[in-house]
């Protein structure tokens, strides 16, 4: 399969969905793909299963700070240094990219440099939604090694990270990012073609395009586009229960920024004016509760709050009060929600003293969907 | 006293307000050299008042020509763009994702030059005054006097952006330069796109604003001349001659306005029909809660502060259509008459059946015949305005943001298509002088100022910082023509930025005052106040 010019906005919109309220409006990442695309052609998208064993495989992204990225623009060659570093070091070519999440602006964020140096791009992802630090890769979860690393900047500026710690390999690279301006562009996580047959989250770039792509056709006949999008996503195999958790307008938003995150909460009252639901966000919303306390969604899982109408998400930063929306939330993909990974991904690790619950139990999805 | 125009694609609207009392009011045709019906409504406003020219202290005007003009790709200049950002930005060059016949209509020529600050006030590179030079005689030889420049991180410090236009004035003394930093918020290209509209905008900001002067000259007017701003406030005209953009969405904004004071409503949502559509925007504490998406304009993504306003497809002119396969039976619109319905609607002896001569056939309209609409039976009738009442309701209901019931205030000329009944909301409003809201709007509109910038609370601390931005804020207010004693901060938006060293907040602070008294003399100095 080709990744050509008119996928970029369905892949842009599920990517938008799958960040879950954060990894950034995907607007610029969609300019620069498209025009890196009607440049050098069509991009190769492999399915996982067709890489090499011991191809070099790289997950990239964007890391520093959605504010900043609106006013200080991409070079356009950020990817491409720091993919051509990594080779270097690596004393071998690299066989594909993919991004280390699929959520927000990262989603688009390696087609560029996959343009550029005529690279395929794998059908996976790291993060399976969007995640606010390196960390919380799936990668890191199975124990691999985030270095060698390769930070790039807008003006050509670039930093290797070794380090055996990903946790420091985290604060390095966030302290390298503002060093830069705020924004910089990192190749983390070099991978064996096996290492990501057997980790990455594989198909979840298809899912993003499709999931996009059933939003735009549900729109274009006036059918309802979050169940053409829970029916997209169910059919990835990703993420297998998938609906809507309240219709209203934002009555209350409260932000503040705590540790360098923008933490906060939004309230959503329904149009039938009977409930209300509190989501609580740190970059991407992270939990979603009934009035009286009771959860309806918890990290993993994914919880995207989407315009009423259009069905576009409305990123964390974007919220405003008064708005009509609809909160969405999806089953995030099976391998997030092992013990193991919950423990780096799951409540507990941003600080809420729940226990994970799938969200299909939680809203008793479960039973209506084995029809 | 004061007089509020509010020239529109079709009508030409104006009021005189005494104080606060609305005591003449008139609507009348455009006209193609807009000047000619301009100065016959102020006219008009005069003579039924019987009040003499100099006694009306302030003019302002709203206007739609800026949008029509974009939209309709007409009377724009080829403009040059100079951004300092490089090597930041080179991937996305100006007027990316650009309508190609706009980009084709202005030229598309752009310089991407060495420049721009980091968020934290580094350069990202320094200011290459040579290569700035350069491109200014190029652009001087090749006959292009719009200039656009923007820079990154200019709504923080300008000082590239200043400079730059510095060196462009040396070298192309017919330049007319349009800055990013003084119409536009963070987010350089949705500021840079609308800074590059700003310059094609020149040639025909002179020429209308001349003509609104000129309209008020020959009248023997001395007063200052203002001109709406999208949110609402008012700009000197030799501010809306350099900067016409920020103008754009003022018809909304004015109508809204206008029925928040003929009203005394401070919250409420507005009707405002028209002859084709109704626009229906919420207001809240007296003023247009903004769109907080993105705004297309002219097919090209800018992030002005715009009112959030749905159009629905139902106006006065709006035709009829019986037609079994829609849902009730019966379809209204989105096709209309427009203007001609006084000539097409059959309450004027037309052979148009409108949404007006449903609302006179169930007594709502004070003007036509209704005895010269054709016979419709009563239960056409009436699934016609049941269709038209839903239109209005559903669109109150999309607009609405509680669950509790809401007034409705209805304006425009068509606003008797607005009904008693409509679901969730408590009173409907029907202001007297409801027809021109939009000119009353624009007549008793205040001076604004607007200030954004990224803070760090652990370097100032939030009191201070507020206070600072505040006293910017103010600054621009008496700058524009306001008065300092009445000035004050109607808005603080704080938004707290992820993956930033520190407590970083991006914050936009709005303020507004009264109009000061100013003789038309001063407003040379008026003038030169906004250079800061």
């Amino acid at each position: 399969m080709l990744i050509d010019v008119h996928q970029i906005d369905d892949l842009a919109c599920g990517a938008a969905f799958l960040g879950s309220g954060g990894g950034g409006d995907p607007y610029y990442g969609t300019l620069l793909a498209k025009a890196a695309i009607e440049r050098l052609g069509p991009i190769p998208l492999l399915p996982l299963a067709d890489l090499d064993d011991d191809a070099l495989v790289v997950p990239c992204g964007w890391i520093g700070a959605p504010t900043v990225s609106v006013e200080k623009l991409p070079n356009g060659r950020e990817a491409v240094d720091g993919l051509r570093k990594l080779e270097e070091i690596m004393g071998r070519k690299i066989g594909a990219v993919m991004p280390i999440e699929i959520g927000g602006g990262n989603g688009l964020a390696h087609l560029i440099a996959a343009a550029e140096l005529g690279l395929p791009v794998a059908d996976a992802d790291g993060m399976g939604r969007a995640f606010p630090e390196s960390q919380m890769a799936i990668f890191n979860i199975c124990g691999l090694s985030a270095c060698p690393s390769v930070i790039t900047g807008a003006d050509g500026s670039l930093r290797v990270i070794d380090t055996p710690d990903n946790l420091e390999h985290e604060r390095i690279a966030r302290a390298i990012s503002i060093e830069m301006g705020g924004i910089a562009h990192m190749v983390e996580y070099p991978l064996t073609g096996r290492q990501a047959k057997d980790h990455a989250i594989a198909g979840s770039f298809s899912a993003a395009i499709a999931a996009g792509a059933a939003i735009r056709q549900a729109r274009a006949q006036k059918a309802d586009p979050i169940a053409a999008l829970a029916g997209a996503l169910a059919k990835s195999g990703l993420y297998p229960f998938c609906d809507v958790l309240i219709d209203g307008k934002i009555v209350d938003l409260q932000r503040e920024t705590r540790d360098g995150f923008s933490v906060g909460r939004v309230i959503v009252s329904a149009l039938t004016g009977d409930r209300t639901l509190e989501i609580e966000f740190q970059n991407e919303n992270l939990c979603a509760r009934e009035r009286d306390g009771t959860v309806r969604a918890m990290v993993p899982d994914l919880i995207s709050i989407l315009d009423r109408e259009t069905a576009d998400t409305i990123t964390t930063e974007r919220l405003a009060f008064g708005q009509r929306v609809k909160v969405v939330a999806a089953a995030a993909p099976a391998r997030l929600r092992e013990s193991h990974a919950l423990t780096l991904v799951g409540p507990a690790a941003f600080g809420f003293s729940e226990t994970y619950v799938p969200v299909e139990i939680l809203n008793n999805w479960e039973n209506a969907a084995v029809v | 006293m004061r007089i509020g125009v509010d020239v529109g694609g079709t009508n030409t609207d104006a009021v005189l307000i005494d104080g606060d009392r609305v005591i003449a009011t008139t609507k009348g045709a455009t006209t193609a050299d807009v000047s000619s019906g301009v100065s016959a409504a102020i006219e008009r406003v005069l003579a039924d008042a019987a009040v003499l020219p100099e006694e009306i202290l302030w003019v302002m005007i709203g206007t739609t020509q800026f949008t029509n003009a974009l939209v309709e790709r007409d009377r724009l200049d080829r403009v040059g763009v100079l951004r300092l950002a490089s090597p930041s930005g080179d991937a996305l060059p100006p007027m990316t994702a650009w309508p190609r016949d706009l980009i084709e209509r202005i030229g598309g020529r752009y310089y991407m030059l060495p420049g721009g600050f980091e968020v934290d006030g580094r350069e990202i590179a320094p200011i290459d005054e040579h290569r700035i030079r350069v491109a200014a005689r190029e652009l001087r030889d090749d006959g292009i006097r719009s200039i656009a420049i923007s820079s990154a991180f200019s709504p923080i410090d300008p000082a590239m952006e200043l400079r730059a236009a510095a060196i462009v004035a040396e070298e192309h003394h017919e330049a007319r330069i349009s800055l990013s930093h003084e119409i536009g918020r963070l987010g350089l290209v949705e500021r840079e796109n609308g800074v590059i509209l700003n310059a094609a905008l020149m040639s025909l900001a002179a020429t209308v604003v001349a003509s609104f002067e000129r309209a008020i000259d020959q009248l023997g007017l001395t007063a200052p001349l203002f001109i709406s701003q999208n949110d609402g406030t008012l700009i000197p005209a030799d501010r809306a001659r350099r900067y016409p953009v920020v103008t754009m969405a003022s018809g909304p904004t004015n109508s809204m306005r206008g029925a928040a004071y003929l009203t005394g409503a401070k919250d409420a949502i507005v009707v405002d029909v028209g002859g084709t559509t109704c626009d229906i925007g919420v207001l809240v504490g007296g003023f247009p809660r903004e769109s907080s998406i993105s705004v297309d304009v002219g097919g090209v993504r800018t992030n002005f502060r715009m009112p959030d306003i749905l159009a629905v497809g139902l106006g006065g002119g709006s035709r009829v259509h019986f037609d079994p396969a829609a849902e009730s039976g019966v379809r209204i619109g989105p096709d209309s008459v427009g203007y001609r319905i006084v000539e097409e609607g059959q309450l004027f002896g037309g052979k148009t059946l409108t949404a007006s001569d449903i609302a006179a056939l169930c007594g709502r309209v004070g003007f036509g015949d209704p005895s010269r609409i054709l016979p419709l039976p009563e239960a056409m009738r009436d699934a016609a305005w049941a269709r038209i009442e839903a239109m209005v309701a559903e669109g109150v209901d999309r607009m609405k943001t509680t669950a509790t019931d809401c007034d409705v205030i209805a304006v425009g000329g068509g606003e008797f298509l607005v009904g008693e009944n409509i679901p969730g909301v408590a009173r409907v409003l029907r202001p007297a002088n409801a027809a021109v809201a939009n000119a009353v709007g624009a007549a008793i509109a205040q001076i604004g100022g607007h200030v954004e910038q990224v803070v760090d609370y652990d370097v100032e601390s939030r009191d201070e910082a507020l206070a600072r931005l505040s006293g910017i804020a103010i600054g621009q207010v008496v700058s524009n023509g306001g008065d300092v004693a009445s000035a004050r901060i109607v808005d603080i938006d704080e938004v707290f930025l992820s993956y930033l060293p520190g407590r970083s907040a991006q914050v936009r602070i709005r303020a507004v005052g009264d109009l000061a008294l100013v003789q038309s003399k001063d407003k040379e100095k008026v003038a030169l106040g906004n250079a800061d």
